[in-house]
């Protein structure tokens, strides 16, 4: 008798057995591929009059995706990567807007940048059509925050917040030094940031005793400042305050150095071109120049590592990066809170979120309608080719000089 | 009222500035007044140059004046043999192939320069930045009375050359009469492209003189294209004198219209004086009618 056995091979049991082999051998790898990547948009402005700013900004917010990466993604959702999609606005609007709506073709879950405040404004108001949250990393003005859009997060302080707390240290300086400067000429680029921190400074220096004289705007780029610092010069004030994008920042400082004007000082709410390249470059220029501006905390050991690695790569530790980074980071945080990148959750996390942001000298995160209460400023003067921190108290490493030697 | 001193110090710093644009201007005036190239790539070869000499400076320390000869020798090479490599080569004689050349290679510059350097702006620190001449209620920067007085012995020797050399007798036979030229044994695309060298030479020129007080970045040659044009223009196409009074009006009338209505009302003053020129004087102050 012969043993046979027939294998019937049913539909039905070919789909179990597929089922089951795949479900021995395949398992992880769909179980990984389900951990799809969730796609960040960046968009900074690597080209055109602010390239720099934006390649700093960008180099940050890569570093960020990368250490989130490396630490094995995001957990709570099967250690899915942060993939970045990265948009070049050329410094102008339409380019902005259209990044953002080719990256929500490409399916992004949120949206971190644009460094200029009109960009901003324009990228965050697209991607509220399609309800993505926008994370701005750097941009000074407050209608980023104040339009009623749900989908807009600033970490950073705007330029509202910069200026009061600028006043107040420029007061409490001048108080402290017998008040030598009573009067201000403020000279300021003419776009939506320098025209908006201008006004509000030229608002609010009566409250510390001081008087703005006038109000010099100027186009971007500016090629010569010769007749600003003339001006200046006719109208004697004693401070110079200046808001203006790092060349022109530069420039006007440059000159006014030049024409030996003397002032009680030069003092800047988020100057711009005050970094570690134009004290170190032009340190006569520089000295004793004051910024209030973002600034990291320097005694977070992060801040420091993050700092050395920045630096090793040959590039400069300037806020766009280290805003750049603690947007990610704030993103990632979210992430892992909402389990999901379904952007109501995501959305949902942010608005609830208490991020703690080691690289910066802030408080604990709490959005009120999109912007953080949490963050601060710092109040820095350039000393011997150096920048040092002069205020808050809890972070300053220098005496204040003020009011500044004279021209000999 | 502004004081009548200030207003004396504007008009000599509007002076100073019209001596940058005479620099910017006088090469263009060669490539657009007399060969009738519109070189879109004006500004972004004069970032080019600004870059040699921050980097003669910044690695072998050499300060920018005496960098001239060397940044203008190398201008006139890079613009000879981009002419006769590319712009000539590519262009097939006809004007709107040059247009779309020179705008592409002004595409590519800025972004090879975005690549290598980043948009970072540099800066040259040299001591004589900071020496000051007074004149009255003006403290007028002793760089930029040197590229003042530089600018106009410029015009004055292209000039010269363009009116009494041999070379500048062929560059206004090239101009003038293509074929003609050409029938006389003059060899076209050779002039051609020493024309556009000595022009770009000039930008090399420009670039020695700007860097004390300026600075470099890829846009930073932009900033000084449409008032080139514009000095062009309003001075009369090829006429290197009309350079230098048309870059010395837009100076003091950008100066003193920013005194007047403020930095940036001052530009409308440079507008008005174009529209009143093309009204009243096509050809341009010194320009001459054909």
């Amino acid at each position: 008798m012969s043993m046979s056995r027939k294998i019937r091979l049913s539909r039905r049991g070919v789909m179990a057995g597929t089922a089951a082999a795949v479900g021995a051998l395949g398992l992880p790898a769909i179980g990984g591929a389900q951990a799809a990547a969730v796609k960040v948009g960046i968009i900074h402005p690597v080209t055109g009059f602010v390239a720099y700013n934006g390649q700093q900004g960008r180099l940050g917010a890569t570093m960020a995706v990368e250490d989130v990466n490396k630490a094995g993604g995001i957990k709570a959702m099967g250690g899915a990567r942060l993939e970045a999609l990265l948009g070049d606005s050329q410094s102008k609007v339409e380019v902005g807007v259209s990044e953002v709506e080719k990256m929500n073709e490409a399916g992004v879950a949120a949206y971190i940048g644009c460094f200029q405040s009109p960009v901003g404004i324009a990228a965050s108001q697209a991607a509220a059509k399609y309800n993505t949250p926008f994370l701005i990393d750097v941009g000074a003005s407050d209608l980023l925050v104040t339009r009623g859009l749900k989908n807009v997060f600033r970490l950073k302080p705007g330029f509202g917040a910069c200026v009061d707390q600028g006043i107040a240290a420029l007061g409490a300086l001048n108080e402290a030094a017998g008040k030598p400067a009573k009067t201000a000429a403020i000279v300021h680029e003419s776009g939506e940031f320098g025209t908006g921190t201008a006004k509000l400074l030229a608002g609010k220096l009566p409250s510390v005793g001081i008087e703005a004289k006038e109000l010099i705007a100027h186009d971007n780029p500016t090629r010569n400042f010769d007749n600003v610092a003339l001006r200046i010069r006719s109208m004697a004030p004693d401070l110079v305050i200046m808001s203006n994008y790092q060349n022109e920042y530069v420039l006007l400082a440059r000159t006014l150095h030049q024409q030996k004007v003397n002032l009680a000082g030069l003092f800047s709410v988020l100057g711009g071109g005050f970094n570690y390249k134009f004290v170190k470059e032009l340190p006569d220029v520089a000295q004793y120049m004051m910024d209030t501006n973002h600034w990291f905390n320097p005694k977070s050991d992060k801040a420091q590592a993050l700092k050395k690695r920045v630096e090793a790569g040959g590039a400069l530790f300037t806020f766009e990066v280290y805003l750049a980074y603690s947007s990610v980071m704030l993103l990632a945080d979210a992430l892992e809170r909402a389990g999901s990148a379904d952007k109501a959750k995501l959305t949902a996390a942010l608005e609830s979120s208490t991020f703690n942001a080691e690289l910066m000298p802030y408080g604990p995160t709490k959005f009120v309608n999109g912007q953080n209460q949490g963050g601060r400023a710092a109040i820095m003067q350039a000393l011997k080719g150096d920048i040092e921190v002069i205020a808050p108290a809890d972070v300053a490493s220098a005496k204040a000089v003020f009011p500044k030697p004279k021209f000999g | 009222m502004l004081d009548p001193a200030i207003i004396f110090a504007g008009v000599l710093n509007g002076l100073l500035a019209g001596g940058i644009y005479v620099l910017v201007a006088v090469g263009l005036t060669l490539i657009y007044g007399v060969l009738h190239i519109i070189n879109f790539a004006h500004g972004s070869l004069l970032m080019l140059a600004m870059y040699a000499v921050f980097f003669l400076w910044r690695l072998l320390g050499i300060d920018p004046y005496v960098a001239l000869p060397i940044v203008i020798a190398g201008s006139f090479a890079f613009g000879y043999v981009l002419y006769r490599g590319l712009i000539g080569r590519l262009s097939h004689g006809r004007d709107e192939n040059i247009l779309l050349i020179t705008l592409g290679l002004a595409i590519v510059f800025d972004n090879v320069a975005l690549l290598l350097f980043t948009g970072d702006s540099q800066t040259i620190d040299v001591a004589y930045a900071g020496t000051i001449v007074q004149v009255g209620a003006a403290f007028l920067p002793l760089p930029k009375i040197i590229s003042f007085l530089a600018a106009i012995a410029l015009c004055g020797v292209l000039g010269v050359v363009m009116a009494r050399s041999q070379l500048g007798k062929a560059i206004r036979a090239v101009a003038r009469e293509r074929q003609g030229a050409r029938l006389v044994g003059i060899d076209v695309e050779h002039v051609f492209a020493i024309a556009y060298g000595i022009g770009i030479a000039c930008l090399g020129a420009a670039a020695c003189l700007l860097m004390p007080t300026f600075y470099v970045s890829p846009t930073s040659g932009h900033a000084f294209v449409l008032i080139a044009f514009t000095t062009v223009v309003l001075g009369g196409m090829g006429s290197f004198v009309g350079a230098a009074a048309g870059g010395l009006i837009i100076g003091i009338t950008e100066s003193l219209g920013g005194l007047l209505l403020g930095e940036q009302l001052g530009q409308i003053g440079i507008s008005l004086i174009f529209i009143l020129i093309l009204l009243l004087r096509p050809t341009g102050l010194f320009g001459v009618g054909r």
